[in-house]
């Protein structure tokens, strides 16, 4: 059996070109793309590199994902087998069998062989899940699941497997082929019927059929979502290694302005941006996580990603000419183009981002598009005027005289932080220090904190906003100076422990603020409450008055800062039992429908979705949702009187502690 | 040509609160914002800038901490800002201010033709709303107070007709021009500033005119030259209220009882 290692030499040359100029037209689009400091702690980037890419870790996290790494093992493994089909092409003699001592190379041959087999049964089940089970986040609005490139790249795969079974078959049957190949020798006891000449003939058409759908599958692959395989190594490598992904901090310098702010058109995103446009797979687990999605906002994650792709192949030619780009990022609705209606419809929960697979960063390029909006062209809902105004005049989003923040502590005696010689600051926050309901929090949880002997102290009225709100809306201008302005004041006042009762103070004081230099020892109350109960200095009197109480987790305390435990431990230790789950807990916790400024902003499109998360709830019948965020509480209790239920109470953590602490 | 527009750093009234022994505002700690009737007057200029390609100067007399406050006019992208300050002109009352004011747009009508001036109805600490129609009669311009709409402007013939929100129905007026406007909230939405126009106005300059370059006669600026008197301040008395029916037993009868009351102190027309 020979084939022509001039034709095929040729054919190689063209496709690997073909190939090659692709990849480097893509990666000239890429490095269109503004800074990102992607390259400190390798050594970090590279485990996780393993542990995402070549482990998997995302992939594996949804069932079906099983069936994409055993493609993606198989894969790694054929990749030497094609290597060694490739050279042999080139030059006939060559074979592995000549090179490896036979131990190995039968090792080889039937790791071969049945990787083989389980990359075809893996196919068809692939296929069949898009035939038959299709999940409806296959479909966003311009990639289809049942897509012709789909089932062509789903179909190569399978012809390869095929042509190799057969292709080694053959060899077997012609008593050519020495490995340990079980399955292929299943093709030899099939084929065996044959005369050696019509053998011949067959394996010539299978090497050529192997050869041809693996040059084309090499062609295809830079232009198809199928990139990601190649891109998706690097992605992981260069992927946020903050605990949650955050837009980085713009530098504002009085007099001299900046050429933009925030992004505006496809360059403006960072290089890492535009590779993740490159590196989606089209997967959809982030629009299935998606809250402002699945309550049908015009908001997809994924189609934020693609659309920058689009943008960026569209406009690539002109933006490498130096010429401003044709079609617009944000504007009306098209496959590379943003609305401004699903730019203002994100939460900013980051389910998407802890969906991603391949750890794209969907929810801070959202960020950056606010950003753009609200700085450079001050277009933005209606709504977060007054809401920007009060930020920046009175520090609160209401716009309360500062000089009420102390109002809460009514009779209690509240002393105010003294460096030195407090422990821990006790930040209110401004739903803890104005919101009628939140206060009640506020004084529970001074009561627990005295009742365990912390050393606290406030800063009155002298507290600034943390600027969470206004950071997410994109007003990073505004957001910069209360920061500033607050990291100043900690600083000054030699503050070295905070506890919060806002989940959103708590993660913005603790890592937004590092981007400006503030390492504080931050704790959410739910952790300092854990703490104190562990270490004895709290001592509920156990009792479940409660009833059946189910737990929601907040966003910013759960996805963006890992801190699941803490707060069901308070609630066991309070209740004597751990508190019952939602359907979606934890990771998959579905947001209450108030971050990412989303307080602050009529909710016109699509239904609600602190009603989504309520009925969710009510189907359990519970006597209690517990919370940990004052956000959370007005959502969750505003669902249920939507929803007639206002027997359920909604309660803080802290609440039900400090209830706890009195024996009835 | 320049639209001119009055603006007036106000102490934060809903901050403010009145000593109750001396009858005076605390002012000690309350923050300073823009009076915000005047927000207005200022977003129209700049409507007026966008459409017309005018340049826009921004007046207004105050300590020199109001500097602060033109700030904020810089950062919304008017070409320039000026702040009458002098030590004499402390003190004033409606008319030593509308002097002052109008001695500056004199000054600036002489450079370039001025065939506008906006102020805000009124400001929310004095709330007399003189100062404007005191302006327009020193500088002899017509005076077209409560604007709510320019509902036309013909910079070439000179002549303007604007709408004037009076109390329950509206009013079309047509007056050559120069005038002076008086604006209500309704005119307009103030835009949000942008970054790169903030960041310009932080080192911007700010222009101090002081008497030296108004040279007004001392008699007719600050406490000198306002006739006004201050007998007393108070905060009135208000009526007692009173919690008439039983909203949530008996919502109708309530709503009944609240029109009565309403009807009999003539205070529902039918
Ligand atoms: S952060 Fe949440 S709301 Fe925003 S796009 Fe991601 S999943 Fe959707
Ligand atoms: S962004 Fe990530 S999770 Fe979303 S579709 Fe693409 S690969 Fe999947």
């Amino acid at each position: 059996m020979s084939v022509n290692p001039v034709l095929f030499g040729s054919l190689l040359a063209a496709a690997f070109l073909f190939f090659l100029w692709n990849c480097w037209q893509r990666l000239a689009l890429v490095t269109l793309g503004g800074g990102a400091d992607r390259f400190d702690r390798p050594g970090e980037r590279f485990k996780r590199m393993l542990l995402f890419a070549f482990g998997q870790k995302r992939v594996l996290a949804r069932p079906f994902g099983v069936n994409h790494a055993v493609i993606f093992w198989a894969f790694l493994i054929l990749l030497l087998a094609n290597g060694s089909f490739l050279v042999e092409g080139l030059f006939p003699t060559f074979t592995l069998e000549r090179i490896l001592p036979a131990g190995v190379y039968h090792g080889l041959t039937l790791l071969f062989d049945l990787a083989s087999l389980l990359a075809l049964a893996a196919v068809v089940v692939a296929v069949a899940r898009r035939l038959f089970f299709k999940p409806s986040y296959l479909d966003s609005a311009y990639v289809k699941g049942r897509s012709v490139e789909g089932f062509m790249i789903l179909s190569f795969i399978a012809t390869l497997m095929v042509a190799f079974f057969c292709l080694n078959g053959v060899r077997i049957a012609l008593g050519d082929g020495g490995g340990a190949m079980p399955v292929s020798a299943l093709f030899a006891a099939l084929l065996s019927g044959n005369s050696p000449a019509a053998l011949e003939g067959i394996g010539i058409i299978a090497w050529w059929v192997h050869a041809l759908v693996l040059l084309a599958f090499i062609c295809y692959l830079p232009l198809s979502k199928h990139m990601h395989i190649l891109t998706a190594i690097p992605n992981c490598f260069f992927q946020d290694l903050n605990p949650v992904s955050l837009p980085p901090r713009e530098e504002f310098i009085p007099g001299k302005p900046g050429k933009s702010y925030g992004v505006g058109r496809v360059d403006d995103f960072s290089w890492k941006d535009l590779l993740d446009g490159f590196t989606c797979t089209e997967c959809g687990r982030c629009q299935d996580a998606c809250p402002a999605n699945a309550t049908g906002k015009p908001l997809n994650p994924r189609q934020i990603v693609h659309s920058i792709k689009s943008n960026l192949l569209a406009n690539g030619n002109l933006l490498k000419a130096g010429r401003p780009p044709l079609v617009p990022l944000v504007g009306e609705e098209g496959e590379g183009t943003t609305t401004e209606d699903a730019i203002w419809s994100c939460t900013t929960c980051g389910a998407c981002l802890v969906q991603c697979p391949v750890l794209i960063e969907q929810m801070p390029k959202i960020i950056k598009l606010r950003r753009h909006r609200v700085e450079m062209l001050a277009a933005f809902p209606e709504e977060l005027l007054s809401l920007f105004e009060n930020m920046e005049q009175r520090s609160n989003p209401w716009g309360i005289a500062p000089g009420e923040r102390t109002k809460w502590t009514g009779t209690l005696e509240v002393k105010p932080f003294q460096a030195g010689v407090t422990e821990y600051l006790f930040y209110v926050g401004c739903a803890g220090a104005f919101d009628s309901r939140a206060k009640h929090v506020t004084v529970a949880l001074a009561t627990l904190l005295d009742a365990a002997g912390v050393s606290w102290g406030i800063l009155g009225r002298d507290e600034l906003c943390c600027g969470d709100s206004v950071r997410r809306l994109g007003n990073e201008y505004v957001f910069d100076r209360m920061a500033r302005a607050n990291v100043a004041r900690f600083k000054e006042q030699g503050v070295k422990k905070i506890v919060t009762l806002c989940p959103h103070c708590f993660s913005t004081l603790k890592n937004d603020y590092r981007q400006y230099g503030l390492e504080l020892e931050v704790l959410h109350h739910s952790q300092l409450l854990e703490q104190l109960v562990a270490q004895g200095r709290l001592k509920p009197a156990v009792q479940n008055g409660q009833g059946k109480l189910l737990f929601h987790d907040s966003c910013y305390l759960g996805r963006h800062n890992d801190t699941y435990d803490a707060p069901r431990a308070v609630i066991t230790a309070a209740t004597g039992s751990a508190p019952g789950e939602f359907g979606r807990s934890r990771e998959n916790g579905f947001c209450c429908g108030a971050g990412g400024g989303r307080m602050w902003m009529e909710e016109q499109l699509g239904s609600r979705i602190n009603l989504d998360r309520v009925k969710e709830a009510l189907e359990q019948e519970p006597d209690t949702l517990c919370v940990s965020c004052p956000y959370c509480m007005t959502m969750l209790e505003d669902g249920l009187k939507d929803q007639g239920a206002e027997q359920v109470r909604v309660m803080d953590i802290a609440e039900i502690m400090a209830e706890a602490m009195v024996p009835r | 040509m320049l639209v001119v527009a009055c603006i007036k750093q106000v102490p934060d009234t809903t901050q403010v609160q009145i000593d109750p022994v001396t009858n005076t505002l605390i002012r000690e700690g309350i923050p300073f914002i823009m009076n915000p009737y005047d927000t207005h007057a200022l977003e129209e200029a700049l409507r007026l800038k966008d459409r017309y390609g005018c340049r826009v100067a921004v007046l207004s007399m105050g300590p020199p901490n109001a500097e602060m406050t033109l700030r904020k006019a810089l950062s919304v992208g008017v070409d320039r800002v000026i702040l009458l300050s002098d030590r004499c002109f402390g003190g004033a009352d409606t008319l030593a201010t509308s002097n002052v004011l109008a001695a500056a747009i004199h000054k600036l009508a002489q450079e370039e033709e001025v065939p506008l001036v906006i102020c805000g109805k009124q400001t929310i600490d004095g709330d007399t709303a003189q100062v404007g129609p005191g302006i327009a009669t020193r500088l002899g311009y017509t005076q077209l107070t409560l604007v709510d709409k320019i509902v036309d402007l013909d910079l070439v013939a000179g002549k303007i007709r604007v709408s004037r929100k009076l109390e329950g129905r509206h009013e079309i007026v047509e007056s050559p021009l120069p005038s002076l406007l008086t604006v209500v909230r309704e005119m307009n939405r103030p835009r949000y500033p942008t970054v790169p126009i903030r960041l310009a106005a932080e080192v911007a300059p700010v222009e101090l005119w002081n008497n030296e370059v108004l040279q007004l006669d001392l008699q007719s600026v600050g406490l000198k030259g306002s006739p006004t008197w201050v007998k007393k301040i108070f905060s009135p008395e208000r009526d007692k209220g009173e919690i008439i029916g039983d909203g949530i037993g008996d919502p109708a009868g309530t709503v009944n009882l609240l029109v009565e009351k309403l009807l009999g102190k003539d205070l529902l027309e039918l």
